[in-house]
C-alpha cells in the first residue's frame, strides 16, 4: 500500500513538472515532447487509479495524436517561440 | 525524417497495427473497445506521416473519407437489424454463426465467438474512428502545401 501511494505521488509530482516545462520552455519542439510526456504519465495514473479503458485512449489521443499534430504544425512554422 | 526514425517505425508499425486490431477485436470482453482501438491505429497512421512524410498518404485521403462513410452505414445498418424488438437490440446473441455463440452460465475467462452484434459495431466504431482521425491527421499534414523547412 506504502509502495503504491509512493508510486502515485511520484507520477503526478511528474505529471505537474511536465506541464510546466511545457508552458516555460521557448523551444517548441522541447515543450510538445514534455506535454506528451505528461500525457503518457497522466495514462500511467488512469492506470493505477484502474480505468484501463481511459487509459488506452489517453495513451492514444492525448500521448501519440496530440504530438504529432502539434509536430506536423512546428514543421509548417517556426520552431522558436519569439518575444 | 532521419534513418532512425524511419527504422524505427518499420520496425514497431506492424505491432502498433496489430494490438489496435487487438484492442477493437476484445472490446467485448476486455477494457477497450472501437474508440480505443481506433485510436491507436490512428496514432500508427501518425507515426507514418510523421516518419515518411506527407506524401505517402496522400493517395488514401479519399479511401479515408469512404472508410468513415462505409463505418457510419455499418453502425447505422446494424443497430437497424434489431428494429422489430428495439433499436439496438441484440438479434444475433446466441443463435450461432459469427459471433453469434450462446456463453454458458458461471464465471468463465471470456468467450471471443459471443456477444452478437456488439463485435461488429466495435468494429464499425473502429473503422469510423481510424479514418476520422486518420484524415484529420492527413489533412493536417497536407494543410499548406510542401513544407518549406
Amino acid at each position: 500500500m506504502t509502495v503504491w501511494a509512493v508510486l502515485q505521488v511520484m507520477t503526478l509530482v511528474l505529471i505537474v513538472i511536465g506541464s510546466v516545462l511545457a508552458v516555460w520552455l521557448k523551444d517548441l519542439l522541447a515543450a510538445v515532447l514534455a506535454l506528451g510526456g505528461a500525457s503518457l504519465l497522466l495514462s500511467l495514473e488512469f492506470y493505477l487509479l484502474q480505468a484501463p479503458d481511459v487509459a488506452i485512449a489517453e495513451a492514444g489521443i492525448g500521448a501519440a495524436l496530440t504530438t504529432a499534430i502539434f509536430i506536423l504544425a512546428i514543421r509548417k512554422t517556426r520552431r522558436k517561440e519569439e518575444e | 525524417m532521419s534513418v532512425v526514425v524511419r527504422t524505427i517505425a518499420r520496425i514497431l508499425l506492424p505491432i502498433v497495427f496489430a494490438f489496435g486490431g487487438y484492442v477493437i477485436m476484445h472490446g467485448h470482453l476486455t477494457p477497450g473497445g472501437g474508440f480505443q482501438g481506433g485510436a491507436v491505429v490512428a496514432s500508427a497512421l501518425a507515426l507514418v506521416l510523421v516518419a515518411f512524410g506527407e506524401a505517402s498518404l496522400k493517395k488514401y485521403k479519399d479511401l479515408l473519407s469512404a472508410l468513415e462513410s462505409l463505418g457510419g452505414v455499418a453502425f447505422v445498418v446494424l443497430g437497424l437489424i434489431g428494429i422489430p424488438f428495439t433499436f439496438f437490440a441484440n438479434v444475433l446473441a446466441g443463435v450461432g454463426g459469427l459471433f453469434g455463440q450462446s456463453v454458458p452460465p458461471g464465471p468463465n475467462p471470456g468467450y471471443l465467438n459471443t456477444a452478437g452484434t456488439l463485435p461488429l459495431m466495435n468494429w464499425a466504431v473502429g473503422l469510423k474512428v481510424i479514418a476520422g482521425l486518420g484524415s484529420v491527421v492527413v489533412l493536417f499534414g497536407l494543410f499548406g502545401g510542401e513544407d518549406d523547412r
